[in-house]
């Protein structure tokens, strides 16, 4: 319990800094003048004044943090920002309910992008830039946790890189302390998001849409500021931009800080994962492209193409804009959609599921099994990027897609329960646990999530909770050995 | 000439052994007391216990006064200090290391005069290495040797049943290939010299010599043996210094397997390499060799450490069906029991790596010297110098030259120009002279025929 406490009192600290981020919807209602500054106030001083009590009450309990309390830290934050995240959505939204109001802000929060609101064009602007934001900070924080806390803890695709690797491509390269790799990391992400605010505005959007949409692009997030998606825009300029910068952000950020420090792009060369992410995803480009062409979908090949690598982009990389209503596609294009929504962004990135390296992991071991059969004799060791990673390392990322399938499995069996169709269940965990958005039938690209039931929301918002936080960190909160002292 | 010798290992005793014949006054200085005494009982040379990278165990050895320094010690670091130390303190002329580590071989500013002062750097290993690939190169080959930055090479082949030119005399290889020039330097039948002219038939299993421009070997070798087919598959034991540098230079041409005894040594290896498959187990585990395929190697070589693990798996490798097997000996009492046996090339690497520490030594300028048939001859590559009046070799034609019997003049090369030597061939200043020694003894006369005189005036 007195861990928990210790916990409670960073969270404390961690709410009241939470606070200032209200400033910039702040900033957006002064600017638009839409109504809503009394209640972000109001949201902005209630959050605060939260952290404060947490903190104050729990000042005794101060102490050093530990790895166990390092879990406990990144669950407790991951849910409790969400939660008092909704009260602008509850203060301006009248009807909203606690549950859906929960379930955009995590959506946000962990950059999945799935939406309960409908009339989104007619939401206040300051509305949608605060759930932009909750967006884009859900990106930053996944960065940092991704690239410098987790692999402390033991969990997420990095740890693969931490020790046996002497080279050019190791997390010791970039700076000895976490705050400053943090601190140098969060600058990489930002000049990026600055330069797409830039260049979406100069594609033809407004400051609102660039900014909303720079966001939800750089964090893979995917909300957006229309019903329709960035089908809205109508824009081709505009979908080439996005899935220049959707690109981006699915590759780990440790590269392209490495590669900003270094003046140089040989670092990508490097970086086997970015290879294989951005090979799996442009040629999947090509060939829906082709496919939706083949299939008569579109009868102008270069709109199949169009078409086809926007909204495979934005699902392969977890994104979840949508440009068209994909769901209408033949089975296999969405399919294969969410398939590399599985699996195709980079570790480190601000994309979900069960990443790039986990994959060449998985594809190596099973190559190695084979030589193994034909050679008994050989010493095989695994190798991604010319690095060796060592067994104990695969028998982790064995247990986790072992974890990860389940969950799929049982949750999916969960919203089986409740009613809903096969199609929309699968889909729905799928876009959820990878933080993709939408999914198909129901909750595919032309309907969103409010048609769920209360206990489905939650289902869907507890989906986007493990995937975040790549599922050990949550689970192991439920076993007994984590609490035992 | 005072040579010292530092490290006692087999580079160094090596060295030693050679250069002890040529009349030299040797100093051998290494930490191993039990290495020095039984090399000073077999040798005439002086001796010192101590760490070589010491000045007060140097002093004693008599660096002051001495003409080269060879630093072969295990330890880079103890040569690169004891050149450093040989120069700052000693000046001695002639400074030569071996560094193994291609980190500091990278570096090559670190050797000049402002840093370590190594004059000459060289790696056993590599030379060796080297070596071995061009065996796989040109399978056919017993020897493969380099002259004049590999523009020439001497080439040694067993003649066999089945080439044109086997039980027909030599000047047809002239009528047989008018557009290739090349040499022949020296025909061993029956491990002897045989005298030679144009009319000399060349018989089935003899060992002939000849020197030709590099781009040219595989058509000469066509004349004296019918050609196999290229090599593809080659399998290693023995993952050691040569082991790993040969699968990682062959891995990317090359279908490699490496077999290691050791589990560790094998992961290193495995992490290091990445076209190359390694398997863990016994160079002579004949299962082993069994369940890899030994039947469709086309080379096999035994590069351990240990000459009769070597010779077993080698013989294993060649009963099961490799096509070519090639042993690393380094006890020269072996290397002559087994070559052209069922072994087919018996490499000792003393014999190998010795010639590029000889061209340093040697009196007279010579660019590179390669030790063949197990050290008994020679092929020097001389740099001619002087004008007619002050050198026995400028300015004269071949057949005027008054050359040692055994020694035959093989090839020239002119700046960029390679001319394959005949009786008239001019000889002209700073040419460099391809020379086959036949016998050791005569190397002498050789170099002082190179040596600018000055009793010209």
């Amino acid at each position: 319990m007195r861990r928990a406490l210790t916990v409670i009192h960073a969270l404390g600290l961690m709410l009241v800094m939470f606070s200032i981020t209200y400033l910039l919807p702040v900033v957006a209602s002064l600017v638009y003048d839409d109504g809503t500054l009394i209640d972000f106030l109001l949201a902005m001083v209630w959050t605060a004044g939260i952290g404060l009590l947490l903190w104050l009450l729990t000042r005794r309990y101060k102490g050093e943090l530990s790895i166990r309390h390092g879990y406990l830290l990144v669950v407790a934050m991951w849910t409790a920002m969400p939660a008092v995240a909704t009260l602008p959505l509850l203060l301006m939204l009248p009807g909203l309910s606690f549950t859906d109001a929960y379930f955009e802000t995590m959506s946000g929060i962990t950059t999945t992008g799935a939406t309960v609101l409908t009339g989104l064009d007619s939401l206040q602007p300051a509305i949608n830039v605060w759930r932009h934001e909750l967006q884009w900070l859900g990106g930053m924080g996944i960065i940092v946790l991704a690239v410098a806390v987790l692999p402390l803890l033991g969990i997420g695709g990095r740890q693969l890189f931490k020790a046996e690797t002497p080279g050019p491509m190791k997390d010791a390269a970039l700076t000895p302390r976490i705050a400053d790799t943090a601190r140098n990391l969060w600058a990489v992400y930002l000049s990026v998001t600055l330069a797409c605010i830039g260049v979406l505005k100069w594609a033809g959007m407004n400051w609102l849409d660039a900014i909303c949409h720079a966001f939800a692009a750089l964090s893979l997030g995917g909300f957006s500021t229309h019903d329709s998606s960035v089908g809205y825009f109508n824009s081709p300029l505009i979908e080439v931009v996005l899935i220049v910068f959707m690109l981006i952000a699915a590759i780990n950020f440790a590269s392209h800080f490495l590669a900003w420090r270094g003046k140089s792009l040989r670092v990508y060369l490097h970086d086997a994962e970015a290879i294989a992410t951005l090979i799996l995803i442009l040629g999947s480009c090509i060939g829906i492209g082709v496919f939706l062409w083949w299939q008569g979908v579109y009868p102008v090949f270069w709109t199949a193409l169009r078409h086809a690598s926007f909204n495979l982009v934005s699902m392969a990389t977890d994104c979840g804009f949508a440009s068209v209503d994909f769901n209408q596609w033949p089975m296999f294009a969405p399919m294969w959609m969410l398939f590399l929504s599985c699996i195709a962004v980079s570790s480190g990135s601000t994309g979900g599921g069960i990443k790039m390296i986990r994959t060449l992991v998985l594809v190596k071991q099973a190559g190695r099994e084979f030589v193994k059969l034909l050679h008994p004799a050989a010493v095989n060791p695994m190798k991604i990027g010319g690095h060796v990673i060592a067994n104990n390392i695969v028998f982790a990322v064995l247990g986790f897609i072992f974890l990860y399938f389940m969950s799929v499995a049982i949750l999916t069996f969960v919203l089986l329960i409740t009613g809903l169709d096969f199609i929309s269940a699968f889909s729905a965990i799928i876009a959820c646990i990878n933080n993709a958005g939408p999914g198909l039938g129901v909750v595919g690209p032309a309907g969103n999530y409010a048609g769920l039931t209360g206990f489905q929301t939650w289902v869907c918002t507890f989906a986007m909770l493990i995937g975040r936080l790549e599922i050990f960190t949550v689970l192991i909160l439920f076993t007994p050995h984590f609490w035992r002292r | 000439m005072k040579i010292l010798i530092l490290g006692a290992g087999q580079v160094g005793s090596t060295v030693a052994e050679s250069l002890v014949g040529e009349a030299n006054d040797i100093t051998v200085v290494d930490t191993d007391g039990e290495k020095l005494r039984e090399l000073q009982d077999r040798l005439d040379l002086r001796t010192l216990k101590g760490n070589a990278a010491h000045p007060s165990i140097l002093e004693q050895a008599g660096i002051a006064d001495t003409d080269i320094l060879l630093a072969v010690t295990q330890s880079d670091e103890v040569n690169m200090v004891a050149c450093k130390l040989a120069a700052s303190l000693y000046n001695t002329p002639t400074r030569i290391a071996r560094i193994r580590a291609t980190d500091y071989l990278e570096r090559r500013e670190l050797f000049n005069s402002d840093n370590f002062c190594v004059d000459f750097s060289i790696c056993p290993e590599q030379i060796l290495t080297e070596y071995i690939v061009k065996l796989i190169e040109f399978p056919e080959a017993l020897q493969v040797l380099k002259f004049a930055a590999g523009r020439v090479s001497l080439v040694a082949v067993r003649a066999v049943e089945g080439g044109p030119l086997v039980g027909r005399p030599l000047r047809y290889l002239r009528t047989d290939m008018p557009q290739i020039d090349t040499r022949v330097a020296a025909i061993f039948r029956k491990d002897r010299s045989t005298d030679m002219n144009g009319d000399t038939v060349v018989e089935a299993g003899d060992e002939v010599f000849f020197i030709a421009a590099t781009e040219h070997i595989r058509t000469v070798m066509k004349e004296l043996r019918r050609m196999d087919k290229p090599s593809r598959r080659v399998m290693i034991v023995g993952g050691g210094n040569i082991g790993r540098r040969l699968a990682k230079t062959l891995e990317r041409s090359y279908q490699v397997k490496l077999i290691e005894h050791n589990k560790k040594a094998c992961a290193s290896l495995a992490a290091e390499l990445t076209n190359t498959l390694v398997l863990n187990g016994d160079g002579t585990d004949e299962k082993l060799m069994l369940q890899e395929n030994v039947g469709e190697v086309d080379v096999f070589c035994a590069l351990t450490n240990d000459d009769e693990n070597n010779i077993m798996s080698a013989l294993l490798a060649k009963q099961g069906g490799a096509r070519k097997v090639i042993a690393l000996i380094n006890r020269s009492a072996y290397v002559g029991l087994v070559q052209g046996g069922k072994i087919d090339i018996a490499i000792s690497p003393a014999q190998v790596t010795i010639g590029s520490l000889l061209a340093y030594v040697r009196q007279g300028d010579v660019a590179a010297v390669h030790s063949l048939r197990r050290g008994a001859a020679e092929a020097l590559e001389l740099v001619a110098h002087g004008d007619r009046q002050s050198s026995k070799v400028v300015g004269r034609r071949i057949d005027e030259i008054e050359s040692p019997k055994g020694a035959t003049i093989g090839a020239i090369v002119r700046g960029e120009q390679v001319i394959i030597a005949h009786h008239d061939t001019l000889i002209e200043a700073e040419d460099h002279i391809i020379v086959f020694v036949n016998d050791k003894r005569k190397v002498r006369e050789v170099e002082k025929l190179f040596q600018v005189s000055l009793g010209f005036f």
